[in-house]
């Protein structure tokens, strides 16, 4: 007991600014980072004022301002000594643990801080760009007279041409004639039905029943080809989905009608816009009704009581 | 002799004993290793009780040949500019073709896959059928299904990477089938596919979960999965005459089994 002293090395006094400190090096670095000048300065700011503060701190004692530190208090614990009172006459120990309890809540709760702000971020990028900057560039088909009047034409084009092979899509392609638009003041307007190939089933790939006119095969300079095909319905291989001409289905598991894409006329051109799906079709040709819905995965409904299944799918979100 | 003996002795004491004790006193490793390799096991044990090592070996044998694949395998969808097909395709065409002993170690790896989820299913089924499962190995059941799933999903993300038209159309049913789950499942395929349709960035990805991701999982479970038969023991069959289970132990405060009672030791 007599030379507990030496156990009492010089440790300077507590002091909350080295937390401040930190902050303001972290904000620095931050800011150097993102090559912000705003939060570098704050940063610094904070570096100076905290470091000040701090050095203040630890110099007291040695330029002779001792602080009053008051008396550490304790809270006596809520819970009661354990019934197992073996020693009822010796004094039980001082329940003491608000200040380890303490230590032990805040660090778990810089650590769960600090896992958060470095697993969100990361969380982000693993999650976000298969739905973010999704834009498929328009596909340019070529002129429309490459398209024979009441005739489908299998077109395979590159949905993204930087992607490479990879974004090569098919769409069945029609040309219905020119027709009065009232959207236009009843000007008179090219029509087409588009059919894009995934099956609604389950996404295989589904091909025109019927042969194709392979002497009449056009290839196109952006990679764009196209083969007309003497075909009035379409069947998928995979799990046997037959659609009729205009993309309903007709036999087999597919849930909805083909899915369509928009399309522009352009300079005498047909481009090929976004994908969107169809819940039925009725009427062909250019006087068909689409019931058009936003695009979802092959497999979703779109319509009826199965599609309070799918309430809010991705195209609906972003775009 | 008794000399020559209490030599060997000796040199066995240096060379051995000393720098085992050295490392257990340490590390604890040498009794850990007794504890884990040198246990009693129900007499009536027989070989329908190997299938779970039989699945570890399988494991064991996908992991070393898969690490080696990836010496050699490139998961990129871009077009090889000099054989005209995709640089995945191609990467394995040279694996098979090319490289001394590649078609072996892909084989081993291709026909190993098959085997591994087979033994699951045959390990499942025997734990299954001998209750093995009950009071006190729930939880090496619910750890085996964990690796049951992610064994499945490791088939799964391997089976694209060949980069044909077979692991192409493939993945993309298996990637729909998941859209149609309700509320998310049409997240999940988009996170899967990396777009609307299967991109360029699935293939890495897909590689990525394949070789990093889910094996890690897979080796973290095995471990809980193997801790806990370890401490467990084997089960004995059903129509042993030993004991399977224990007795479930009388009550106690609740928190006094885990120690979480002042005044409880814990433990058994």
């Amino acid at each position: 007991m007599s030379d507990t002293g030496h156990d009492n090395p010089h440790v300077p006094g507590p002091s909350l600014w080295p937390i401040g400190f930190a902050i303001g090096i972290a904000l620095l670095l931050l800011g150097l980072v993102l090559s912000s000048w705003i939060i570098s300065a704050v940063g610094l700011v904070l570096v100076i004022v905290f470091g000040i503060l701090w050095a203040r701190d630890v110099t007291r004692e040695v330029r002779g301002e001792v602080p009053e530190i008051e008396p550490e208090t304790r809270a006596v614990a809520e819970e009661p000594a354990p019934p197992t009172a073996a020693a009822p006459a010796a004094p039980a120990p001082l329940p003491t643990y608000s200040r380890s309890r303490f230590l032990e809540a805040t660090t778990i709760g810089i650590g769960a801080a600090i896992g958060a702000i470095v697993t969100v971020p990361v969380l982000g990028f693993t999650v976000l760009p298969s739905f973010t900057n999704l834009d498929e560039t328009d596909a340019d088909l070529g002129p429309i007279e490459n398209f024979p009047k009441d005739t489908f034409v299998i077109a395979t084009y590159l949905a993204q041409p930087e992607q490479g092979e990879v974004s090569r899509r098919t769409s069945f392609i029609r040309y219905n004639g020119l027709v009065e638009n009232p959207a236009s003041g009843g000007r008179l307007e090219p029509s087409f039905t588009i059919l894009y190939s995934r099956c609604v089933h389950l996404g295989c790939p589904v091909q025109p029943n019927g042969p194709i006119d392979e002497q009449a095969t056009k290839e196109l300079d952006n990679g764009v080809v196209l083969r007309p095909v003497l075909a009035q319905s379409f069947g998928c291989p995979c799990h046997g989905g037959l659609y009729n001409s205009e993309g309903n289905r007709q036999a087999g598991p597919p849930v909805r009608s083909m899915d369509r894409q928009e399309y522009y006329i352009r300079e005498g051109r047909l481009v090929l816009g976004p994908n969107f799906a169809v819940g039925n079709v009725s009427g062909t040709g250019a006087d068909a009704k689409i019931a058009r819905y936003p695009w979802s995965q092959p497999g979703t409904h779109v319509d009826g009581v199965e599609a309070w299944l799918y309430p809010i799918v991705p195209s609906q979100v972003i775009d | 002799m008794a000399k020559a003996k209490s030599r060997r002795h000796s040199v066995v004491d240096t060379v051995v004993l000393q720098p085992l004790d050295w490392v257990d006193e340490r590390t604890a490793a040498v009794r850990g290793t007794k504890w884990f390799l040198f246990r009693n096991v129900p007499r009536d044990s027989a070989w329908a009780q190997t299938l779970g090592s039989a699945t570890l070996t399988a494991f064991i044998v996908q992991a070393v040949t898969g690490v080696i694949l990836a010496m050699y395998y490139e998961p990129s969808s871009r077009i090889d500019p000099v054989s005209g097909k995709p640089v995945a395709y191609t990467s394995i065409e040279h694996i098979t073709n090319d490289l001394t002993l590649g078609w072996l170690v892909r084989g081993m790896h291709r026909w190993g896959a098959s085997v591994f989820v087979i033994l699951l299913f045959l390990h499942m089924g025997r734990v299954f059928l001998y209750g093995a499962y009950k009071y006190p190995r729930e939880l090496s059941w619910l750890t085996g299904v964990l690796l049951l799933v992610t064994g499945m999903l490791l088939g799964f993300t391997g089976y694209l990477l060949p980069w044909d038209q077979t692991a192409y159309w493939a993945t993309v049913v298996g990637i729909n089938l998941n859209a149609t789950a309700p509320f998310l499942g049409p997240w999940l395929a988009q996170f899967l596919a990396s777009g609307y349709e299967i991109t360029g960035d699935a293939l890495p990805k897909w590689y990525s979960l394949h070789m990093l991701v889910l094996p890690g999982a897979v080796i973290g479970l095995i471990f809980v999965h193997v801790y806990l038969v370890t401490r467990l023991g084997v089960s004995s069959p059903p129509w042993s005459s030993e004991r399977a289970g224990r007795e479930r132990p009388a009550a106690q405060p609740a928190g006094a089994r885990a120690g979480l009672v002042r005044g409880s030791g814990g433990g058994d």
